[in-house]
């Protein structure tokens, strides 16, 4: 079906998977997975490990190609393209484990991520010297870290490597970020914490999140929507009072702890 | 493969730790007094001349260890620029130094390019290894072609003119001598000043996490190769000012021997340094000559064992003691000042 034929709907949806079909060896990871991501809203993605939860997210990044299906990103058809070509079309990445440039700054990453948006090209500019220096500045501020500014990324603890490894992605201005378990690693102390600065950096900059997330505390806090993956498929979808509440999810999903 | 280029600074570039004025202040005495070589050590002017044309070359190598790769071969470019030129002068024997210059960058650059389109595919030791094959394939044509090459003999570079005038022999080591400072200066600042800047940060990244640099909406390859250019660009400058200082290139000009001798100063003089590639290179040479003349055949075995403490004792190079010593120096003279105050 084209985007442009769809019953009620001027705009296409921001991001949309038509059929997607992956295996890894005898496991399919995407059985058939259609949906759509509609712009403005804060997606949480739970389900058992092994779902295929990541691989949805990599597949929609285009680090996997999937057997069948396609991916549209406001119709347009972004299944063969790799990763670089679909940053730059506004879908950004955050990862389980941080993804950073481990021997600069928290602060430098950030400006090489401005640098990347900007094509900064001048082989003769400080990388400091950067107009978009204060932007970063503050991003860094959304996050809270700027206490951290200078300091090496090796000398991070692990939640504050999750919150610049976001505003690393959130640095490329992107319209749509992918995050897979943003809270992860973080002392359940703080994980609300650090998902409100989160939400309320997303909010700020106006993108649309898509999240991985296993602590139900925070789906039901922070996401304004949830899909149940099961099997490598959407097995519900809904507000999180409707799903968290839903027996099967108690069930599959929640298990006893909560129940 | 263990990573010698761990102990470089990326971030020393972009913010200079330590004393910044200190080594600017000490660097610049240094290029004042090799300026001064011609005057106050006339017969070390050749044997300099040769160690600052290594040590262009050599920061080729150094501009690939800051990405974390090790070439093998990168004399391939240190010798088409020497043929390039030599060519040139064979064909065109009225042409001018610059032009032999210019000549022997083209040679490597589009070189640099048609390597460098293959070899960023591959990381680690299958792109040392790789570099090394393409130098000995350009070794054995010019071993194999000898009616164009001249084969083992190679081909005499003749003078060039100078800005159209003709020098003696004198004055044109002189000019050449002169025109590797400067070089050294403008090339070495460069490269300095684009390790800071944001594509040469963004090339240093290579090191550290390629799969963050595709997410920023990067090519990995297509950032290696801008390196990969620049350091086949500085390994050409470094062939063309050798075989002009020579007067004759020869296939050694690319044997691996060659190559894996500009990696042994690199780390020498600390990897990932560009005053390290310099001070390396000179340190090098000087050893090298003298050593060969005192200790026979001995020589490279003193070299390797240098080599072995330097990894072992000093794994940041004779840059990384300097800066060590900069930094204790400084510590113990603001510690003075503490007490004074």
């Amino acid at each position: 079906m084209n985007a442009m034929n769809m019953p009620n709907a001027a705009k296409p949806p921001l991001l949309e998977t038509r059929e997607l079909m992956i295996k890894f060896g005898g496991v399919t990871a995407a059985n058939n997975v259609s949906m759509q991501i509609e712009a403005g809203r804060n997606l949480a993605i739970i389900g058992p490990n092994g779902a295929g939860k990541t691989t949805f997210l990599n597949i929609c990044t285009g680090w996997l190609k999937p057997r069948s299906g396609k991916v549209f990103l406001e119709g347009e058809d972004i299944t063969p393209l790799p990763p670089r070509k679909i940053v730059r079309r506004g879908v950004a990445r955050a990862f389980q484990i941080p993804q950073l440039f481990t021997e600069h700054t928290a602060l430098e990453n950030l400006l090489i991520s401005a640098s990347a948006r900007e094509g900064l090209r001048n082989p003769l500019q400080n990388l400091h010297n950067i107009r978009q220096r204060d932007e970063m500045m503050h991003l860094l501020d959304l996050v809270h870290c700027t206490d951290v500014a200078d300091r090496v990324v090796v000398e991070l603890s692990e939640g504050q490597r999750k919150l610049i490894d976001i505003a690393v992605a959130l640095a490329l201005k992107p319209r749509l970020l992918l995050m897979d378990e943003p809270t992860s690693g973080v002392a359940s102390s703080q994980k609300h914490e650090v998902m409100e600065i989160l939400v309320g950096a997303l909010a700020e900059a106006g993108v649309t999140s898509v999240f991985v997330e296993h602590d139900m505390g925070i789906v039901a806090r922070h996401a304004d929507e949830v899909a149940v993956w099961n099997a490598g498929n959407v097995q519900l979808r809904g507000t999180p009072e409707e799903i968290l509440e839903h027996p099967d999810v108690i069930r599959d999903v929640i298990g006893e702890e909560v129940a | 493969m263990s990573d010698i280029s761990q102990h470089s600074t990326s971030r020393g570039a972009v913010k200079s730790g330590g004393m910044p004025s200190l080594r600017a202040l000490l660097t610049l005495l240094a290029v004042l007094l090799l300026a001064a070589v011609p005057f106050i050590a006339p017969s070390m002017q050749l044997l300099i001349n040769l160690a600052l044309a290594k040590g262009i070359a050599v920061l080729g190598v150094t501009v690939l260890l800051r990405a974390g790769q090790v070439s093998f071969g990168h004399a391939l470019f240190f010798g088409i620029s020497a043929y390039a030129g030599a060519f040139l002068m064979a064909s065109l024997p009225a042409a001018d130094l610059i032009l032999v210059l210019i000549a022997g960058v083209i040679g490597a650059t589009l070189s640099g390019l048609l390597v460098g389109l293959f070899v960023v595919r591959y990381r680690g030791i299958f792109f040392g290894m790789l570099n090394l094959a393409f130098s000995m394939i350009f070794w054995s044509i010019l071993e194999k072609f000898y009616h164009v090459t001249g084969g083992a003999d190679g081909i005499r570079l003749p003078r060039p003119t100078v800005l159209g005038m003709a020098l003696e022999r004198a004055g044109f080591e002189a000019v050449i001598f002169y025109l590797s400072i400067a070089l050294m200066v403008v090339l070495g600042w460069f490269t300095l000043r684009w390790f800071a800047s944001p594509v040469g940060q963004v090339f240093q990244t290579i090191k550290t996490n390629e799969t963050r640099l595709e997410y920023l909406g990067l090519s990995p390859k297509r950032v290696l190769l801008s390196g990969y250019l620049l350091s086949a660009i500085l390994c050409g400058v470094g062939g063309s000012l050798m075989a002009m200082t020579q007067g004759v290139v020869t296939p050694e000009y690319v044997w691996w021997v060659r190559s894996a001798e500009m990696v042994f100063i690199a780390v020498l003089g600390g990897a990932g340094s560009v005053r390290g590639a310099f001070i390396g290179a000179l340190i090098y040479e000087i050893v090298r000559v003298y050593a060969s003349a005192y200790a026979g055949d001995i020589w490279q075995m003193l070299l390797g064992a240098f080599l072995l403490v330097i990894i072992l004792f000093a794994p940041g190079g004779i840059m990384g003691i300097a800066d060590g010593l900069m930094h204790r120096g400084g510590k113990s003279l603001t510690s003075t000042r503490e007490n004074a105050e």
